[in-house]
């Protein structure tokens, strides 16, 4: 049907139409210039013929092996790396929530202080803080001594170099990023919910299980994602705080590009993203935290 | 006294710097529906919050029956509350909101009980839904029925009503007062609005100042208020200054302005030295000056209107007086009495058994509301 109303309606939606792409050109070429571009350049990276080097150039041969032969080689290392990423969050978890908890409903003129505490490490760089924590832990340390006086050490008598130190490392470095989400989310929390909760018969702890730690859940969620993805990533605190039987993928991901194998190192990084990205999809889903991130 | 009354005794809660309330006793019988009327600040969500166990008294005792649980922990009191903002958990379901309790408690049948209270509230068809997902006046609902599901011995309400507009205020008042007298559980109702204390509670206790000013039936508390701060906030009054003297043996005599006023000797709190004589200003009659007044009614001569304002029900008068006194005049606009305008000259006259004689000492704007100019 062609009426007067249809005909003068349509330009003025499409001009409508147009404004909107317009506002969103800056983002999108944001997007590919910082996003699309260097994804496609891995992923073509990641299928080149393994057998160039530098100083030969790499042939574009869609040679899927890859991603085969990097699991194969490395799949121990990238194992470990889920592993004590997992182990660090759920430290981080531990450390944190109680911290998180207390700032935001027990600190009261304290709070803005403990927040600064909390953010105070990062006007440190990241790999200063943790080369101290290779003094922290040195064979000579004072916990190394406690430790040795109270019995509590091992036969070969280090912390440093082992996994409990890779995962101490990691705990330190990314518990900011768990306490931060969780606080923003627990503040927000109603107190009078709480009030509620001891009102409808629930002591506090299952006032905290029923109505603190469900509303809390975007936080706990976002700060978990937080720490597990860049921990499961993260190079720095195996290569200065652990030995070559703590590596994980982000060394080896280093050491291939500094090796000189591009394809390899690129097909470690596709894979180590993609299955991080189907763990945190599958995470999302599982906690129900939808409609509340 | 019997089997559940609420009783508070020597109740003081002192926070840092000042006293919020002040060595309070009350007595709340069971099944009753009991009002807490005052001001805000005066201490009336306090005692609201000690009977809840939210807040610990800095010394006295609550009892209900004949357990004192003063230190019990809030959930583990047989009492309920409605939070002033409803305090709904966000998280949950209308149904799961309302079933909190039951489930706490272990009861048996919460889907029964649950859908029995969302009817009784009539919100059976939102169980599904989320608080955000309701309206003001429904989640108020919500709130009540999931402390009443409970059935606790004591229902306290915190200003439940206070978020909502006029006219669903009206309706819920009305609704609550339905719902109490069908369930039969004491309701001990916070509020500042002494029109909702007196829609709906069977007694009101006027609370200034961390105490209570004055207790009873709303009738019986309008018709006779006992202090200053009773007669100005419920309702308004006219206070005159005066000097009681002995008068005869039914009534006392009271000096205003040299003219003399009889008020019968139960309505007098005082009856000697300097009073308030006090008029709710719907009882005062305004007639031309120099008319002819009833025998023995109280009168009030020689006045000057000046203000009028018609609110429809009733026309409202201030006349200001010889000594430079402004009292209102309320006239009922049925028609039979006559009308005046501003600068007729005008007597102001009233039955005996209306008028109230309070102690001077006090001060004559206490419970005065303040009202913005703007």
């Amino acid at each position: 049907m062609s009426t007067p109303v249809s005909t003068t309606a349509e330009p003025r939606g499409r001009r409508r139409g147009r404004t909107g792409y317009l506002l969103l050109a800056p983002a999108a070429l944001w997007i590919i210039l910082f996003f699309v571009v260097p994804l496609v350049t891995l992923i073509s990276t990641s299928l080149y013929d393994p057998a160039g080097s530098l100083e030969t150039g790499y042939a574009m041969t869609g040679y899927v092996g890859n991603y085969a032969a990097v699991m194969q080689d490395y799949s121990q290392q990238f194992l470990r790396s889920l592993g004590y990423a997992g182990v660090a969050t759920i430290a981080c978890i531990v450390l944190g929530y109680p911290l998180a908890y207390a700032i935001a409903f027990k600190a009261g003129r304290w709070r803005n202080l403990m927040l600064v505490a909390v953010i105070a490490p990062f006007f440190t760089s990241f790999l200063i803080r943790t080369l101290s924590w290779q003094l922290i832990l040195a064979d000579q340390g004072w916990i190394v001594d406690a430790l040795k006086f109270l019995q509590l050490m091992g036969d070969d008598g280090r912390l440093l170099a082992t996994p409990l130190a890779v995962i101490t490392g990691l705990t330190y470095n990314f518990l900011p990023f768990m306490v931060l989400p969780l606080y923003a989310s627990l503040e927000k929390i109603d107190h009078r919910l709480h009030e509620a909760g001891a009102d409808l018969y629930a002591s506090p702890f299952t006032t905290f299980r029923k109505v603190t730690l469900p509303l809390s859940m975007p936080g706990l969620v976002a700060g978990t994602l937080l720490t597990f993805i860049p921990a499961a990533g993260d190079y720095i605190n195996a290569e200065l705080l652990g030995n070559t039987r703590t590596q994980m993928i982000g060394n080896v991901i280093q050491n291939l590009f500094d090796g000189g194998s591009y394809p390899e190192a690129a097909a470690l990084s596709m894979t180590l993203m993609s299955v991080i990205v189907v763990m945190v999809l599958v995470y999302i889903w599982r906690s129900g935290t939808e409609e509340l991130v | 006294m019997s089997g559940s009354d609420l009783v508070l005794s020597g109740v003081t809660k002192q926070f840092a710097g000042f006293t919020a309330v002040d060595d309070l006793d009350l007595t709340v019988p069971e099944g009753s529906f009991f009002a807490l009327l005052g001001p805000s600040g005066c201490g009336k969500t306090t005692t609201l919050r000690i009977v809840a166990g939210l807040e610990t008294p800095t010394s006295g005792s609550v009892t209900l029956g004949e357990e004192d649980i003063s230190r019990l922990k809030p959930y583990k009191r047989p009492v309920n509350t409605v939070f002033q903002s409803y305090a709904l958990f966000p998280h949950l379901t209308i149904y799961e909101n309302v079933a909190f309790g039951l489930r706490r408690q272990g009861r048996k049948d919460v889907a029964g009980q649950v859908k029995d209270m969302l009817d009784l509230v009539e919100l059976g068809t939102y169980a599904q839904r989320k608080p955000n997902q309701l309206s003001g006046g429904q989640q108020q609902r919500v709130a009540l029925a999931r402390a009443l599901i409970n059935k606790p011995k004591v229902l306290l309400l915190d200003e439940p009503l206070g978020a909502l507009d006029l006219k669903l205020r009206r309706q819920m008042q009305i609704e609550l007062k339905r719902i109490q007298t069908e369930v039969g559980i004491t309701f001990v109702h916070v509020t500042h609005d002494q029109e909702e204390a007196m829609t709906m509670a069977d007694t009101v206790a006027v609370m200034n100042a961390g105490v209570i000013e004055q207790q009873g039936a709303p009738m019986d508390l309008y018709e006779h208020p006992r202090t200053t701060f009773v007669a100005n906030f419920l309702g308004q009054s006219n206070l005159i200054g005066g000097e009681a003297s002995a008068g005869d043996g039914q009534h006392v005599r009271i000096d205003v302005h040299g003219v003399g006023l009889r008020v019968p000797r139960d309505r007098a709190a005082v009856s000697s030295g300097g009073v308030w004589v006090g008029i709710r200003p719907e009882k005062v009659f305004l007639a031309e000056a120099g008319a002819e007044t009833q025998d023995h009614s109280n009168a009030l001569r020689d006045g000057v209107v000046t203000d009028v304002s018609f609110i429809g029900v009733s026309t409202q008068y201030l006349a200001k007086m010889a000594w430079g006194q402004e009292l209102m005049v309320f006239e009922q606009n049925t028609g039979a009495r006559q009308s005046f305008r501003v600068g007729d000259r005008v007597d102001l006259h009233w039955m005996p058994d209306h008028t109230f004689v309070l102690d001077a000492t006090q001060d004559a704007s206490a419970g005065v509301e303040r009202v913005d100019p703007a």
